[in-house]
């Protein structure tokens, strides 16, 4: 018991401590809305971020806490726009549309998985149910802090409404015996039909104008399409081959749906087509083509071509298909292909903010945003460089140098039991 | 005629001289050898296939009509130590699917030369980063899958390609090895015991198949004891001889241990696979003297290689054990690794370069048992290698150009 209260006493002690300015001087900064930085400072408060310039352009306060970060490179936290950690579900099998199905009831937050992102330099996700659906459920956005419960760690709007996209597929993994399609027209069809129902819906709630006697029966999973039709949730929506991709551009027209492409294996095929959509494109780096008929064109040039093209272009691990302790690398293997340095460090940061609406809060290091930032020991884009800190709202949730931390970026035994909340860290706890 | 089939020869050899087999030069700003300290400045002349001088540029002349090839960083082709490209094909369905048949736990008579497409495409994609060499086969999945083989990438044919058409014989321990859908075996007990009672029955059908030692037709009825040729039985008397070793792939410590345990009992070489629990045994391993593949530094971490760390090959390194790296079987994607990626990550995770280098290079090519011909860049050795624009580990250099057997086999920049 005297273990306990000395640990809640040191968590408050650290909560408290976060508030406290902090500086980290002498770095490389990588702000990603603004130009690069040598011999850098990044001076953060109360979780957020203060000013960011050279050493000589901000001013410390005097209670400031100093880490020498010289030689150390600083990037904004890492977002992964698509990725399928905390042994996450959405959809059954029962049907291939289940627009009511949320991943946020399905999360292990003590997961393993946090704790390789977090070594991977990964501060915000969106965390996805799988692409065995045509719509398999509601994603939901959070920060990879070390957590007790969802609610520490999930986004919410200023309403206090949880933050997700829904998320959709097409193509060849929600081909599946019936009554799943068997077809690609199928699968359009039984989009068109579901999305038709929702407007119905809709105009019906419209038409009831707040009179509950007048109101259609709720309808979870139409409740959730309207929120895509009135384009408060965006659809993140797994697609590989050019035709589907078209198809996506297609119905996201016919329903006028916001949507960003994931994965677009053949986009440097249809690359103008999708600018002029301006459809934002999370794209996975795939180290071979195959294992899937819709990914026999993967290409490492697809960020470039889309770059070039006037997408905007983000990452995302899709961990476990890539490892998210290395999503640096799906940055840097677009650069061996094309892509620009600028592009690739945006595309792994702010272009993720972007896609998922958290661009006003994350995604760049700039005056006002959450303090959500890594600590690299070289060139973000080589393959000798380790994340060694990783940030998040000012508090440290990864640090190499501590073993119980490395553990996790090397992997070995333990690596992939989930979190034990001994090793947690205060997150969680300071808000209790 | 005599000589004069040697002319004929000689002269066919100068007409093939000026299309793939032209005198090549080589220029390297660094040539990673793999023999030796790298060569700054260096140069490599191939000749008929084969290389014929390496050194300074200082100290070796480039003849007068040699083709010349230059790049900032050349190294010996890359040896991938177990694959399963050529036989797992990219599209991943069933019909390019060769290396597992699950009809039976045990079949080592399955030749990979049977299944061996020279001209898929993820060999080729290997190829594109500087691959010239793989030992590809059956994969895991049972307690014995089939055979492996050797063969360059060229890209051609079996017949042209094949280096070895037996390399060694695909064995499993542990649950991978595990029959489906309640097939036996269905623990790792019964594993071992199948694979034992399968050595054991070799064994004797090695004893029954040997010639008689009297005259052949003396006793006819001892001629009839013999028994007829057995595929399967006769695919393993060659690993009982220890001319062929079991290529054992197993990830968890005791299953590690299980696998020494039944080389040691039938005196046969192993060569451990994948061994993601490696570094639980090393005292072990390393006193066993068998060698490690080790899996790819990047494969997942789950199921039997929940515990596998990114720093293994730094701890086989530093326990002296010999050990090479590979891209591994892949069941959905990427379907293939690549080892060039895979010695990166081991570089970044405590190898050092020069060390990650030679476990996709010279060390892959003696457990392999072919130093003689590649895996480094040495006279008399196959003309294989590898052109890289930059430091060939790090993510944002390429691969431009391949060679095998002194002929350019892409010119690609990946």
């Amino acid at each position: 018991m005297g273990s306990l209260y000395f640990l809640l006493g040191l968590q408050a002690q650290i909560g408290s401590a976060h508030d406290e300015p902090s500086a980290w001087v002498g770095a490389t900064i990588y702000p990603i809305d603004s130009p690069p930085v040598e011999d850098g400072v990044l001076l953060t408060r109360g979780g957020k971020i203060v000013a960011v310039g050279p050493r000589n352009s901000v001013q410390l306060p005097a209670d400031v806490r100093r880490y020498d970060a010289t030689g150390k490179v600083i990037l904004p936290g890492l977002i992964c726009t698509h990725i399928h950690i905390g042994q996450v579900s959405g959809a059954d099998r029962s049907s291939p549309i289940q627009p009511e199905a949320r991943a946020l009831d399905s999360i292990n937050v003590r997961n393993e998985g946090f704790q390789r992102a977090q070594a991977g330099g990964i501060t915000t996700v969106n965390i996805m149910p799988g692409s065995g659906h045509l719509i398999s459920g509601q994603t939901v956005y959070l920060k990879v802090k070390d957590a007790r419960t969802l609610d520490d760690v999930v986004l919410r709007d200023d309403d206090g409404n949880i933050l997700g996209g829904m998320k959709m597929a097409n193509g060849t993994n929600s081909r599946r015996d019936p009554p799943f399609p068997g077809t690609r027209a199928k699968s359009a069809s039984l989009v068109r039909e579901a999305y038709i129902k929702a407007q119905e819906y809709k105009e019906k709630l419209a038409r009831a104008n707040g009179d509950k006697s007048k109101a259609p029966p709720r309808d979870l999973g139409l409740e959730a399409l309207v929120e895509v039709l009135d384009k408060k949730r965006v659809v993140h929506h797994h697609t590989h081959r050019h035709d589907d991709i078209m198809t996506v551009l297609r119905l996201a027209d016919e329903f006028d749906f916001r949507v960003v492409l994931h994965h677009v294996s053949d986009g440097w095929k249809v690359a103008q087509e999708i600018a002029d959509a301006k459809a934002p494109c999370s794209i996975i780096v795939i180290d071979s083509p195959g294992g899937k008929e819709e990914a026999m064109n993967v290409d490492f040039k697809t960020g470039g071509v889309l770059e070039k093209a006037g997408v905007l272009v983000g990452f995302h691990t899709d961990d476990f298909i890539t490892d998210s302790r290395l999503f640096l690398r799906s940055g840097a293997l677009a650069v061996r292909a094309g892509m620009t340095r600028e592009g690739a460090l945006q595309g792994l940061t702010l272009a993720g903010a972007k896609m998922l609406d958290l661009d006003q809060k994350i995604g760049s290091l700039s005056e006002g945003k959450d303090a959500d930032f890594i600590l690299l020991s070289g060139d973000p884009l080589s393959v000798y460089t380790h994340v060694l800190e990783t940030w998040i709202e000012g508090e440290k949730v990864f640090d190499r140098s501590r073993p119980e931390d490395r553990l996790f970026a090397t992997g070995g035994q333990g690596a992939s039991r989930d979190r034990e909340d001994d090793n947690v860290c205060c997150s969680g706890w300071e808000k209790k | 005629m005599k000589t004069l089939s040697i002319i004929l020869t000689l002269l066919s050899l100068l007409a093939s001289a000026d299309s793939s087999y032209a005198q090549i030069a080589v220029r390297g700003n660094t040539v990673h050898t793999m023999a030796g300290e790298s060569i700054q400045d260096g140069v490599i002349i191939i000749r008929d296939g084969k290389i014929v001088a390496v050194g300074k540029s200082s100290a070796i002349q480039i003849p007068p009509d040699a083709k010349v090839l230059t790049a900032q960083v050349v190294t010996p082709g890359l040896v991938d130590a177990h694959t399963a490209v050529g036989l797992s094909g990219s599209l991943n369905q069933n019909h390019d699917q060769d290396q597992f048949e699950k009809s039976n736990p045990v079949q080592p008579e399955l030749r990979a030369i049977d299944a061996y497409n020279a001209r898929e495409l993820l060999v080729s994609w290997v190829r594109s980063f500087g691959v010239t060499t793989i030992h590809t086969g059956h994969a895991p999945g049972a307690v014995m899958t089939g055979q492996t083989l050797l063969a360059k990438t060229r890209g051609h044919s079996i017949q042209r390609d094949v280096m070895q058409s037996r390399c060694m014989i695909a064995a499993t321990v542990g649950d991978l090895a595990r029959g489906r859908d309640g097939k036996p075996p269905g623990t790792r007990s019964k594993v071992i015991a199948l694979l034992r009672a399968q050595l054991i029955k070799a064994n004797e059908y090695a004893e029954k198949m040997k010639p008689s030692e009297k005259p052949e037709d003396e006793d006819s009825e001892e001629k009839d004891r013999t028994p007829g040729r057995d595929l399967r039985l006769e695919a393993l008397v060659p690993v009982l001889q220890g001319e062929v070793p079991l290529l054992v792939t197993t990830h968890r410590a005791h299953d590690i241990l299980s696998a020494i345990r039944v080389a040691q009992e039938f005196q046969i070489k192993i060569v451990l696979d994948g061994a993601a629990e490696a570094y639980l045994v090393l005292e072990e391993i390393k006193k066993s003297g068998f060698p490690v593949i080790l899996h790819p530094t990047m494969a997942r971490s789950r199921g039997e290689l929940e515990n596998k760390s990114m720093e293994t090959a730094a701890l086989l390194k530093k326990a002296g054990i010999r050990f090479a790296l590979q891209s591994g079987f892949e069941s959905y994607v990427p379907k293939t690794r690549v080892i060039l990626f895979e010695a990166g990550i081991a570089a970044c995770y405590g190898l050092t370069s020069k060390e990650a280098l030679a476990s996709i290079t010279i060390d892959a090519a003696r457990i392999l048992g072919i130093a003689d011909r590649v895996g480094s860049i040495e006279v008399g050795k196959d003309a294989d290698l590898a052109l890289y624009d930059g430091d060939p580990l790090e993510y944002t250099s390429h691969c431009i150009g391949v060679l095998i057997d002194g002929e350019v086999v892409s010119e690609l920049r990946r």
